[in-house]
């Protein structure tokens, strides 16, 4: 029953090398908030079925290209193409998972409502939901082994539950795409294996997930490729190749040239300093 | 029977049920809004504002519900922008704005009722007059409850998504800015509509504390809409005959009874209710978290 996790859009091209696979693909991609620029002519191209980590310093830019991603910021410069097409505007192929810390735990939302705000954007806003609505909630739930669960208000649910009731809606939303903001952060380690095996089995079946992360001890365990970023991209590639002692000291290490002081009510150190558990 | 009967026997109370039913239901509706995106206050600072806008549009055409309306419109629409331009040109937030304009409004407002041609008794239009409430009233009170029933229903499921995630919904697709003033207006239109029900000082509780009352009931997100409906519609029916049995203010009745039903769930609600946590914390030595 868990492989049969994709019965909407089977994206059989993931996995098999098949030359017809999806592609995202970030060009140039330059990112300013007024005088001061997040991210500068960041490059990268990578396809569904894979696991991608964006590593990098607190302040590196992360967040930042997670939101470029997800359309909720518009680019300085460069372009951002899924599928081919420019990412112009938001869209229901992708789902953004924002940090826990951002999310109102006490709002009075079920397991299963939180769900079921996944497919708004294929039921639109006014009709009912049809049996296949429901039956794509069922499924996503118990993809995510939440169905025990589904009538529990969100702040009820462990850390790892909760990161798991969110996978869930992007899953009943049919995301190709996941986007997560820091989705192992404060999970132990029982919770936090639990959604590596999930994740992977996501890629698996199709879709591409990109996660920003933190801990770097745990990325060659969870994902297949990673972005050392720090404004720039200082690497990219599959884990094996590209997370070297090297690339690392690049990444978190002092940058060659100073970075302008942020201004005083952004949410950042003023030193980078890396960020290894 | 006859206490229920009696009372419907006179126009004046059967006007003063319709308003109660119609306003009672938008209101306790749109309250679910107010208290997901926490913002009691800033609605608070609007209901203040009706009463200098009501005075200028008597003073400018004269007393009647029409001229009453428009000039409480334009008044919350006035200072609602303004706060906000306040806010955005000087090194103030927007809260800290909306005080020191809606307090310098109201305070406007009472020495422009001075001034009125007409006898205008501005109790009235502070804590409601509903027994004296006009067929227009009743008309206005209808089609500004319709519409705000009939808008907020066909968005709610952009609404939520709004209120419980605003970079998800945006993601989605969902108009974040668009949709916040098309609320802000159906806000200030229910916040008129109720005035002839509880005057402006009272609004607000109108406008917070049935929603409030089902927070503590349920955990469905929709419940606190048609439930708040419900609990305001019912509440304000309840509070009416109580106010002609008792002989006392009905608009002071309506958020008396309003706010006894939210007590009565802040003690006994069985899931979030105080005994609750009580017997929780005794018995198993864990109680669900409490907001921080």
């Amino acid at each position: 029953m868990t492989r049969d996790l994709d019965p909407y859009q089977p994206c059989a091209a993931a996995s098999c090398g098949h030359p017809q696979r999806h592609e995202l693909a970030i060009s140039g991609l330059t990112v300013s908030y007024g005088s001061l620029t997040a991210l500068e002519e960041v490059s990268l191209t990578t396809h569904c079925g894979r696991c991608v980590a964006l590593v990098g310093p607190n302040g590196a830019g992360k967040s930042t290209l997670m939101k470029a991603m997800a359309g909720l910021l518009r680019p300085t410069r460069g372009m951002i193409a899924w599928r081919g097409q420019p990412l112009a505007r938001a869209t229901a192929e992708i789902a953004y998972l924002a940090q826990r810390s951002e999310v109102d735990w006490q709002f009075p939302l079920t397991v299963r409502g939180l769900v079921e705000m996944g497919r708004y954007p294929q039921v639109g806003w006014w009709r009912r939901f049809s049996a296949r609505d429901d039956a794509a909630v069922d499924q996503a739930l118990e993809t995510m082994r939440l169905s025990d669960l589904a009538g529990r208000q969100i702040g009820a649910l462990s850390g790892g539950q909760q990161q798991r009731a969110f996978v869930a809606r992007a899953l009943a939303q049919e995301a190709h795409v996941l986007l997560l903001d820091e989705p192992f952060g404060g999970l132990d380690r029982p919770s936090q294996e639990l959604l590596t095996e999930l994740l992977g089995m996501l890629a698996l079946s199709g879709r591409l997930i990109i996660a920003a992360h933190h801990d770097l001890d745990s990325v060659p365990e969870i994902f297949d490729e990673v972005l050392l970023v720090n404004r720039r991209r200082i690497a990219f590639g599959p884990v094996d190749e590209v997370f070297t002692p090297d690339n690392l000291a690049a990444c978190f290490g002092t940058p060659a040239q100073p970075a302008p002081l942020p201004p005083p009510d952004r949410d950042r150190p003023a030193g980078v300093r890396p960020s290894a558990s | 029977m006859h206490w229920l009967i009696d009372p419907l026997q006179h126009p004046h109370i059967q006007r003063a049920l319709a308003i109660c039913v119609l306003a009672g239901f938008a209101n306790g509706y749109l309250s679910a809004f107010v208290v997901l995106r926490k913002s009691a206050l800033q609605v608070g600072s609007l209901s203040h504002t009706l009463l200098p806008g009501i005075a200028v549009g008597i003073l400018l055409f004269g007393l009647s519900p029409l001229s009453a309306f428009a000039g409480a419109l334009v008044a919350a629409l006035l200072v609602g922008l303004g706060s906000l331009t306040v806010a955005r040109s000087s090194r103030l937030g927007q809260e800290t704005a909306l005080a020191i304009l809606f307090t310098a409004a109201f305070a406007g407002g009472i020495l422009i009722l001075d001034f009125a041609p007409v006898d205008v008794d501005i109790e009235h239009y502070l804590f409601g007059n509903i027994l004296f409430a006009t067929d227009d009233d009743l008309r206005t009170v209808f089609w500004v409850s319709a519409i705000a029933l009939v808008t907020l229903t066909a968005l709610r499921r952009p609404v939520i998504l709004m209120l419980f995630e605003p970079a998800a919904a945006q993601s989605l697709g969902v108009p974040v800015r668009l949709l916040n003033y098309v609320l802000l207006g159906l806000l200030i239109l229910v916040l008129v509509s109720s005035l002839q029900a509880v005057g402006c000082l009272l609004a607000l509780g109108l406008l917070v504390t049935p929603a409030a009352t089902v927070y503590l009931l349920t955990d469905r997100t929709e419940a606190l809409f048609w439930g708040g409906g419900l609990i305001g519609a019912g509440g304000a029916v309840t509070a009416l005959f109580l106010s002609h049995h008792f002989d006392i203010g009905a608009g002071a009745a309506i958020i008396l009874t309003l706010a006894g039903l939210f007590f009565l769930a802040w003690m006994a609600s069985p899931r979030y209710g105080l005994l609750r946590r009580r017997a929780m914390l005794v018995t198993a030595g864990g109680a669900p978290p409490l907001r921080d």
